[in-house]
């Protein structure tokens, strides 16, 4: 005959699982980009690259380091944005300034959805106690 | 039969499809190519439309001059009963996966023969008419406007599909050709397009109770005479009532049984059985048909052959129908029947069969009333009714064809399997690709048994014909058993074709022989009247 | 030819955007507005052509019967999965159809040649070559859906967190290699040589059928683009798809020309979607010779529209023939 329940069942099923991403976020507080906590001025002034260059390429430039660093031995980098020479080194260069992996690196990744494995190898900074 | 088997399979070129594309390669309308249309008074006495004389290789096929409407309507009109049909035309991804799964595309090669493109011809034409996308995008979508050629070249492919719905079993969305072809011939049928060889078996059907048009009188003669035939060989006298009131049981066979060999050896075989058990039956020489080519006619049609069985049923007083060895017979009781014409069991004694013999219920027939004969027989041979001398069919090296009907529309594969087994010494399989649900067409199914096509009836019957063989060079088989009277008349051809020294017969005339019955005398002569003793020899 | 035109389409697409983006800067329209309409489109269509199957009856039980039947003699044992007669099985046999793809699974390949002899063979192969690509290339399909989730939700669901970094398992580069970014091209490209490489599916494909497969590898690859080559903002992203699914639509400064191409794409498909064969994704649901069970022996089943057309009568008959039955002897009802 026609099993008209079951295609509406059917549907319905459909309809929400398609429109999930929609009624998941019903009365949850609006989007808003993740807000990092900078190093203060005093510790830091800049950065290896620019600003726009770290959001969009830093896990490529530090997959490039670790193989640079680990394979290569090689530990010197070159700025593309002011032609400094910097350590390369996840420690030494990034986490003097970068020192809080919570509300630094997690902010967004948590965002993204992304596991990054640097802590696969290297030791995860100790939680700042809030 | 103007080609040989080898300069057929020359003829086949799987890799090389026209250089055109489908919609522009232009149909061929050569004698030989198509079955004969309806003859006038046929297409008059059943009341079909427009009843004329015509021939498909004429150019003026004599339409009437509405017929886009026609079709339009009669589509819509289709559309809105069945989903099937609806849900057919829309989802097909065209993956191919059908295609070298159809016996007259395996056969011939010709393109439009796989089930997709097959399917397409009436596709392209829905979606010019009824969808969203064809209406914008046209050819681009696969649509294209229905003109007299595509009615022709409907009329050429839809004549080439047996509805054994081979296609459907390995189509991922389970779209079946064979509901295409059912929806198509309809449509054709509102414009006086079809073919005699279907037309005649339904006028027939119809008035005189069988396709063959077999009278009552002459239905009886018949019978007397196989009963002689059954004396002569056996020395006992077997009853067979036809027309009696108030028997337990009405048996109902394909007309086809009773008309030429090898069915009437399969006749034979049932009336033995009957009697050596005892049974209370009767034949009906109204509803005198198993078969029913309304199936590939119309629904209406269908239903109107169909509803004899239960107005029989009810007027003869029968508890349960029994049914004998036909294919497409079963598809329409197993899947139609009780759904069209249940309602005419009110007011008769019908009730969910019960064996009499072993007191098995057939609770899987309890709606339609119905049992084949082979579950019949197999239930008593289970049960020991039956005293059987194998031996006397150890000269036959038998396989089994499967049916498309009541392997795909039933799945009826054990019981005739399980009834040959306690019958025969010596029995083979064909290859697992060919036989059960992957069974293969005879050719002829569906109406298309008819001799002015038998080119394409011997490239349907390939894949089949070419596993007997395989069977008969490795094994030595010279029988193939089947439980279908259109096969019993198709295989004949095919195997004289592609395995030359095959013998086709019923499964139930295989019983006959080896049954042992009371009051025997020396059996001597087979069911066909060959003397046993030489067939032993031989073999 | 058709291949081609599919494929000239898929590139006039690409020029839109770049140029209703990147020369016009019509960011509002192709990064809001045309992919609401797309979504809304997709919904209501493919309701709609479900409802307009779900119009149609099923008059008839037509299952395709794919094994042995149900039977009441006992050592004949049902396939019940294959030829189901309850609602359970027929529920198994639909999950093993739908998850599965249990039918393309039975894909065997026939071929004839004549052997030494000059006697003609049919061979039949296994071929499972489609089945396999087609089973990736849908699942693929459906954990990529099912990972950018990870753009529409904040916080970000754990099942959702999971099945990406079981997407990345091999940590391969940085960002890490999706498994199903690579088996989704493979798949989607075996799908299209296939079609364009076999004869046969050539001549039986459609402009219609080449489209999907082109408009689907330009996602893919547009997406890959924008994930290694291009490495766009992904918090960027974020924000805008986010505005999306809170009806709070807004556009980020830095959102690459990348992200508006793969963005339009997907659009179209969804668009397209319900005006085209993708449709059988409802559809295999609502086939009647799979959901079936094969069961109008045992159980009534309704005809909406039983016409109930009369047979032609035993009393009709034996008018006709009442005198020739009554001399061979046969009973009649009236005799004169």
């Amino acid at each position: 005959m026609y099993d008209g329940s079951k295609i509406i069942v059917g549907l319905l099923v459909f309809v929400g699982m398609m429109t999930f991403p929609f009624w998941n976020n019903i009365g949850k507080a609006a989007y808003k980009t993740p807000e990092l906590k900078l190093p203060p001025k005093s510790v830091a002034t800049e950065c290896v690259e620019g600003k726009e260059f770290m959001r969009e390429k830093h896990m490529q430039l530090l997959n490039d380091w670790r193989d640079e660093a680990v394979r290569n031995g090689e530990r010197l980098y070159v700025s593309q944005a002011n032609h400094k020479q910097y350590q390369i080194s996840l420690q030494n260069s990034c986490m003097k300034c970068h020192d809080n992996k919570e509300e630094f690196c997690d902010k967004c990744h948590n965002s993204a959805s992304v596991s990054p494995y640097c802590w696969d190898c290297h030791i995860a900074p100790p939680k700042k106690g809030n | 039969m103007a080609l040989k088997p080898e300069e057929l399979i020359d003829s086949i070129d799987y890799h090389h499809p026209p250089k055109t594309d489908w919609m522009d390669t232009p149909n061929d309308f050569k004698p030989g190519r198509w079955a004969y249309p309806g003859k006038i008074d046929v297409i008059k006495r059943i009341h079909f439309p427009n009843p004329r004389e015509w021939s498909p290789g004429d150019a003026d096929w004599k339409l009437p001059e509405n017929w886009k409407e026609i079709i339009y309507n009669g589509m819509r009109e289709r559309l809105d009963k069945y989903r099937s049909f609806k849900v057919f035309m829309d989802i097909c991804v065209r993956c191919g996966a059908c295609a070298d799964k159809c016996h007259f595309y395996i056969g011939g090669g010709d393109p439009k023969n796989m089930p997709v493109l097959r399917a397409e011809l009436l596709r392209s034409v829905y979606r010019n008419d009824f969808t969203a996308a064809g209406k914008i995008l046209g050819r681009l979508a696969g649509a294209r406007p229905l003109t007299l050629d595509v009615i022709k070249e409907w009329f050429l492919y839809f004549y080439q599909c047996t509805e054994c719905r081979r296609c459907s079993l390995f189509c991922p969305y389970g779209i079946d050709t064979a509901e295409v072809t059912m929806m198509a011939r309809e449509l054709l049928h509102l414009l006086g397009i079809n073919i005699n060889w279907i037309m005649e078996p339904v006028a027939n059907c119809n008035r005189m109770g069988n396709h063959l048009g077999i009278q009552p009188h002459a239905f009886k003669d018949i019978v007397d005479f196989m009963v002689d035939d059954i004396e002569n060989y056996t020395g006992v006298r077997v009853k067979a009532p036809l027309n009696e009131k108030g028997h337990e049981i009405l048996f109902i066979t394909p007309s086809g049984d009773v008309f030429a060999d090898p069915g009437i050896y399969t006749f034979m075989g049932y009336l033995m059985l009957f009697h050596e058990i005892g049974l209370d039956y009767t034949l009906s020489t109204y509803a005198s048909e198993g078969g029913n080519f309304g199936l590939f006619t119309s629904a209406d049609m269908m239903q109107k052959l169909n509803g004899k069985m239960y107005h029989e049923a009810k007027r003869l007083g029968a508890k349960w129908i029994l049914g004998g060895e036909c294919g497409h017979m079963w598809r329409v009781i197993n899947q139609y029947m009780d759904t069209m014409n249940g309602y005419m069991q009110e007011g008769t004694n019908l009730s969910v069969p019960r064996s009499p013999i072993t007191g098995t219920v057939f609770k899987n027939a309890a709606a339609t009333k119905m049992v084949h004969i082979a579950e019949f027989t197999a239930d008593l041979i289970r049960h020991n009714k039956l005293k059987l001398n194998p031996a006397r069919n150890d000269h036959l090296k038998v396989t089994f064809h499967d049916s498309c009907n009541p392997a795909r529309g039933m799945g009826l594969l054990d019981e005739p399997r399980a009834v040959i087994k306690a019958v025969c010494n010596d029995f083979h399989e064909m290859p697992i690709e060919t036989i059960r649900e992957q069974t293969f067409c005879c050719g002829g199914g569906s109406g298309l048994n008819t001799d002015e096509i038998m080119d394409i009836r011997m490239r349907g019957g390939l894949p089949r014909g070419n596993a007997l063989k395989y069977v008969r060079d490795k094994h030595g088989v010279n029988t193939m058993a089947c439980v279908c009277a259109i096969d019993r008349a198709t295989l004949i051809p095919l195997a004289n074709y592609w395995a030359p020294g095959v013998n086709i017969c019923g499964v139930h005339e295989l019983v006959g022989n080896a049954l042992e019955m009371k009051g025997q005398k020396e059996r001597e002569l087979n069911l066909r009247g060959e003397s046993l003793a030489e067939l032993a020899e031989e073999a | 030819m058709k291949a081609l035109y599919s494929l000239f389409f898929v590139f006039a697409l690409l020029l839109v955007v770049l140029f209703g983006v990147g020369a016009a800067h019509l960011n509002m329209l192709f990064g809001v507005w045309i992919p609401y309409v797309a979504m809304a489109v997709f919904l209501l269509g493919f309701i709609y052509r479900v409802y307009d199957w779900a119009k149609s009856p099923v008059p008839f039980r037509i299952p395709t019967t794919g094994g042995q039947q149900w039977s009441v003699l006992p050592e004949v044992k049902q396939n019940r999965w294959d030829n189901p007669t309850t609602v359970r099985d027929t529920v198994i046999r639909m999950a093993f159809e739908v998850l599965l793809f249990r039918s393309l699974f039975r894909n065997t390949k026939s071929e004839v040649y004549k052997n030494e002899n000059g006697g003609p063979v049919v061979a039949y192969a296994s071929a499972k070559w489609l089945w396999l690509f087609g089973i990736l290339f849908h699942y693929s399909f459906l954990t990529i859906v099912i990972r950018h989730m990870r753009l529409f939700t904040e916080p970000v669901p754990g099942f959702i967190t999971l099945i990406d970094s079981l997407d990345s398992l091999l940590q391969i580069a940085a960002p890490t290699l999706y498994l199903t970014d690579v088996a989704l091209v493979a798949a989607a490209t075996f799908l299209l040589m296939r079609r364009i490489l076999a004869p046969q599916i050539r001549y039986l494909s459609l402009a219609a059928d080449y489209f999907p497969l082109f408009l689907i590898l330009a996602i893919a690859i547009s997406g890959i683009y924008m994930r290694y080559i291009a490495k766009v903002d992904v918090i960027a992203i974020k924000e805008l798809t986010m505005g999306l699914v809170t009806f709070h639509p807004h556009i980020p400064a830095n959102v690459g020309i990348s992200f508006y191409i793969h963005l339009f794409l997907v659009s179209i498909l969804l668009l397209y979607f319900p005006f085209s064969k993708l449709m059988h994704l409802g559809g295999v649901f609502l086939s009647p010779t799979r959901n079936l069970p094969n069961d109008s022996r045992v159980r009534h089943h309704e005809n909406p529209w039983n016409p109930k057309i009369k047979c032609h009568s035993y009393a009709d008959y034996e008018d006709d023939f009442r005198e020739p039955m009554i001399e061979a002897g046969l009973p009649v009802d009236k005799a004169e």
